[in-house]
């Protein structure tokens, strides 16, 4: 085999007056970028294989490594930039498809930038958080169009049964993440600190591993075409079950677990063989129509004896909201909607980078859509893809969404570096990995208290904004499309979003 | 002419209710609404009697304003699809009033041609569609044995435009505008009213944009993009057609904290958690204390925290509510009871009988 | 209570950096960089990662409650400081006869032979730090102190 033209993305700069030959490096990268030579006690680097994850530089006590992208001295070429150039080599040696990890990393617009909040001076006085009550929790579920009460029996006279509700502390849930695409420690941190906080993690399509069975009541578990693990105890155990038609960094296709990632454990829980590829096919083949993701929609709540909300989750693309509607009218009491944004264990990168559209857009769209068709009350929206910050959350929510749904900063918080090589299996952090040796370096104590922390952080924040905003429950902020104001788009830009331009009053 | 913004608002409001039914001329409650001067810009005033037109207590009173007579004939034309207009006239307006730059007001008293069942959800479309679709028309009060009068000026100046002391009712409620931008539109003074509903209103909905959407999702139209417009509607959604009790409106509008809820015990937790679960669309947020005048009664309500004032005061018969005691102690110097509304407190009077309190839900402060 | 540093293997990830700090804490300079670059006399880390397969833990002193390095001294120089209930050498009194290396039951006590032949042992730093480094820059919590 030739010489590859594969040229290293990173140059890695080791500062000779600082390395003290501790081969911290050397242990850290599951690359073996790094070497030490007992001879001339040095260590060198193989930048080949480096895939800028950080991991070394964190970890070296003397500061000495610096991991740099590298500039490629290509002539300037608007039409080639230099990441197309290297795919094609790429694709011109392996003559495959090119995965990759993560989310889209394009630099599409991201709407929540060109938003601004609001808030209140003078006429109506802001709430000062730490005075007042303002309250985040929130309900998912089917919520009814009014109450029946008899009202001369007060309290006892309610007679309406109100649908099955997941209550959160906070509007923002974790992700499906499936046990497989990550490991049992990070899947162990999101359940443990979804019940310290009051909210949820989502098992992702991937089956429950049975140590997690007793936390239940904080995971919403998911039923995804290739059907893993999907067993009676299973949905018995689950808070709320979702169907997963699609996802927003592959709209359109199916899932691949490489045979590598299939362990004892990971064979147990998705109950397949180990070492064979664990591959969900693009469509459910039960589901070829709206009616059949009724029939499933039902199926579920029959197995659950209407007593869990069925969440249905689809990829945000050009006919969301038409999508969506049908979801309700199947029965979903949550439709979670995708963005193009949304992040993946593995996918082919053309489809990731392609395909879909920005859950903002399609979140202003399928909560217009749904408020017009007088359903928005029969289903929550969940939105996932590309919320970064508690500001993301407000102004999710003041487009319409009930809640959010965050994967990419939950893994952040437990210390991925976004190196995008989930697909590998060599997770240097120890989240996207199954290989012992990488797993551990995930301690579940630590990630949790780093994602309680995240979303207490994020809770205080929110609180701060509504309060600044006069509000004191985000019921008064959900669709509240008054509290934004585009800046920087175009008429038809904000059209979409349903919203005004910044400098317009009332 | 019609201003199609929003408008946030500070202001004076007051309601008396005579609950042995005695009828009194609108005079007292100018007065009532005199001290509280200060509190109005001179950009809006205006009340709503109740039992007003005694001949004509069956039949539905319309008051409509016309910033454009031609829009009559299709106002007309309009109304006389499902009704009959029993009479038509001017409202009459004194003449003499300093106030000379002012629309054209008239009423119709209407019965519905078909009996119908649901003959109220047709005077509502009817509202709507003028008030959406006429250009220069807007339907100002639309209950039975009821009126509605507004406009631009300070509270007293309009009642006596309006000649209010000619009139006798069992109850009035009264707003006086403190408007932060000036808009010279007569249909955007207090009260606004829909059916037997009329709501004064003194504060700023920072939910006004959730509120909108959920009255959307029930068919009703925003079309004037004012807070009190919205409070209305939201009263006639609850208490007319999902049959609320008024008592527990402010549960609903003004609806406990969770945190309340969690100290409540069974079957008290669950009822309010439903409430709260299912008409988080409905609630309130921001400063307000509201009036809301209906066939029977009257309640005042303040917001969850409390950042509007609201007095309410009771001598004998009357019940009286107000901005300020002041604006009570004018017509009523010695009152039995004195109490200032707490957070998310309904204080309802109803004809013929005592004072119902509504929920209270003060939240205790440090 | 004395507090212990606890070892976590199940999150040990075998980076060694408890074994470096730990050298550079007694180290002449305590600067990390000159510690292992100029400083002739590089002290012996007082812990030591083991390490089979995927398993690897940080060992140290355990400060035995009933120490057979204490017991068998012959000189008296290892001993427990009454105040902090560690076990700590005192190398004026040592002659290096080593018996405290052989009956260490978890072979933490290393022979020391540059300078004055004495030992070299875990003192949780001499109780001069609230958390001890190693603990401290133990990136994944595998080391605590409770
Ligand atoms: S971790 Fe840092 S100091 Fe240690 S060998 Fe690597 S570069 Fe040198
Ligand atoms: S792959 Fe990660 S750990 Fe390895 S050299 Fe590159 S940045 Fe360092
Ligand atoms: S610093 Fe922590 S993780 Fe690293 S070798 Fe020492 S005990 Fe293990
Ligand atoms: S406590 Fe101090 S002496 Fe003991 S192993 Fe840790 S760093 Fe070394």
């Amino acid at each position: 085999m030739a010489k590859s033209l594969l040229f290293p993305e990173f140059k890695i700069e080791r500062d000779a007056e600082r390395c003290i030959s501790c081969q911290v490096c050397v242990r850290q990268c599951a690359n073996e970028v790094h070497s030490y030579d007992p001879e001339d006690d040095t260590v060198y680097s193989a930048e080949e294989h480096c895939v800028g994850c950080q991991r070394c530089v964190t970890l070296c006590p003397t500061g000495a490594l610096e991991i740099r992208k590298r500039e490629i001295g290509f002539r300037p070429n608007a039409n080639w930039d230099v990441a197309s150039i290297r795919n094609l080599y790429k694709q011109a040696e392996t003559g495959g498809v090119l995965l990759t990890g993560m989310g889209c990393d394009k630099p599409y617009p991201i709407y929540w930038d060109h938003l601004l909040l609001n808030a209140s001076q003078v006429t109506n006085p802001s709430i000062d958080p730490l005075r007042e009550p303002i309250e985040i929790r929130t309900f998912l579920g089917k919520k009814e169009p009014f109450l029946e009460v008899a009202w001369s029996e007060e309290f006892a006279g309610l007679k309406t049964r109100l649908a099955p509700q997941l209550e959160l502390s906070i509007p923002v849930l974790f992700s499906a993440m499936s046990y497989g695409s990550i490991s049992y420690n990070a899947f162990r941190s999101l359940v443990e600190a979804a019940k310290e906080i009051g909210t949820f993690c989502n098992s992702g399509e991937g089956g429950l591993h049975p140590g997690f069975y007793p936390l239940g009541d904080w995971i919403i578990v998911q039923v995804a075409s290739g059907r893993f693990g999907v067993t009676p105890e299973y949905l018995e155990v689950a808070a709320a079950v979702e169907i997963k038609i699609g996802q927003g960094a592959k709209p359109g296709i199916g899932g691949h677990l490489p045979g590598e990632k299939v362990s004892p454990e990971i064979s147990r829980t998705r109950r397949i063989p180990v070492g064979s590829d664990a591959i969900s096919p693009a469509p459910h083949h039960d589901i070829y129509s709206i009616e059949d993701l009724e029939r499933l929609v039902f199926a579920l709540k029959e197995a659950t004896r209407y007593e869990k909300p069925i969440s249905v989750k689809i990829a945000a693309v050009h006919n969301v909201a038409a999508i969506a509607s049908g979801a309700v009218r199947a029965g979903a009491d949550i439709v979670a909607i995708d963005g193009i944004r949304g992040g993946t264990g593995a996918a082919p990168q053309v489809i990731r980078d392609n395909v879909g559209i920005p859950i903002e857009l399609a979140l202003a769209q399928v909560d217009e859509r749904l408020r017009k068709e007088g359903i928005r009350h029969r289903a929550s929206i969940v939105i996932a893809g590309g919320i970064r910050s508690s500001s993301d959350v407000v102004k999710a929510i003041a487009l319409g969404a009930d809640a959010v749904y965050i994967g990419t900063s939950a893994l952040l918080a437990l210390g991925c570096h976004l190196c995008q090589k989930c697909y590998t299996g060599k997770c240097n952090w120890g989240i996207a990995t199954q290989d012992p040796y990488l797993t551990k370096r995930l301690n579940p104590q630590m990630g949790k208290r780093r994602l309680v922390n995240l979303l207490r952080a994020w809770s205080l924040e929110i609180k701060e904004i509504l309060g600044g905003m006069g509000i004191n429950a985000i019921e008064s902020l959900r669709g509240n499309r008054e509290q934004l104001r585009a800046v920087g788009l175009t008429k038809e830009e904000a059209q979409v979003l349903g919203v005004k331009m910044a400098g317009e009053g009332w | 002419m019609r201003e199609k913004v929003r408008i946030p608002s500070g202001c004076a409001v007051a309601g008396i209710l005579h609950q042995d039914g005695r009828r009194v001329s609108g005079e007292v409650i100018i007065r009532s609404m005199e001290v509280m001067h200060e509190r109005s810009n001179g950009l809006g005033g205006g009340f709503a009697g109740y039992g007003i037109y005694p001949q004509f207590a069956e039949l539905y009173a319309f008051h409509v304003l016309y910033d454009d007579l031609s829009a009559r004939s299709e106002v007309e034309e309009l109304l006389q699809k499902d009704f009959t207009i029993e009479q038509e006239e001017s409202i009459p307006i004194w003449e003499n009033s300093t106030i000379t730059d002012h629309p054209f007001f008239f009423r119709y008293f209407l019965y519905p041609k078909r009996t119908r069942d649901n003959e109220e959800d047709v005077v509502v479309r009817l509202v709507m569609t003028i008030n959406a679709m006429i250009e220069g028309a807007y339907v100002v009060s639309s209950g039975k044995n009821m009126g509605v009068f507004k406009g631009v000026g300070y509270p007293e100046d309009i009642g006596r435009f309006f000649r209010i002391e000619e009139y006798e009712g069992y109850c009035w409620i009264a707003h006086g505008r403190f408007p932060t931008n000036s808009v010279g539109w007569w249909g955007g003074a207090h009260p606004f009213n829909l059916l037997q509903f009329s709501v004064v209103h003194n504060g700023e909905l920072s939910s006004y944009g959730v509120n909108r959407r959920y009255l959307e999702n029930f068919g009703y139209l925003c079309t004037l993009q004012t807070d009190t417009e919205v409070i209305a509607y939201l009263v006639d959604l609850l208490l007319r057609r999902h049959r609320v009790d008024p008592s527990f409106l402010g549960a609903i509008l003004a609806g406990p904290f969770w945190s309340q809820i969690e100290e409540m015990n069974e079957p008290q937790k669950s009822f309010y958690r439903a409430l709260r679960i299912t008409y988080g669309g409905a609630l309130l947020n921001g400063p307000f204390s509201i009036i809301v005048g209906f066939e029977g009664g009257m309640f005042g309500l303040v917001d969850r925290i409390k950042l509007r004032p609201m007095v309410a005061g009771w001598s004998g018969d009357t019940f009286y509510l107000a901005s300020e005691e002041s604006a009570i102690r004018a017509i009523a110097p010695s009152l039995d009871v004195v109490k200032a509304l707490h957070a998310g407190e309904v204080m309802i009077g109803r004809l013929k009988e005592g004072i119902c309190h509504g929920q209270e839900f003060a939240f205790p402060r440090v | 209570m004395v507090k212990r540093i606890r070892i976590h293997e199940e999150y040990c990830i075998g980076c060694r950096l408890c074994e470096i700090i730990c050298m550079v804490k007694h180290s002449a300079s305590g600067k990390i960089i000159k510690a292992f670059r100029k400083e002739s006399e590089r002290p012996l880390p007082r812990v030591r990662v083991e390490e089979e397969g995927y398993t690897s833990f940080a060992l140290q002193c355990r400060h035995c409650d009933e120490a057979p390095c204490v017991e068998n001294c012959l000189t008296g120089a290892m001993h427990r400081d009454e105040a902090t209930g560690v076990v700590l050498c005192d190398e004026d009194l040592c002659v290096g006869c080593w018996m405290c290396v052989m009956s260490c039951p978890f072979g933490v006590v290393e022979r020391k032979e540059k300078g004055k032949t004495t030992v070299s042992k875990c003192d949780v730093c001499a109780g001069k730090e609230e958390i001890p480094p190693c603990v401290k820059n133990c990136p994944n919590e595998a080391l605590t102190y409770e």
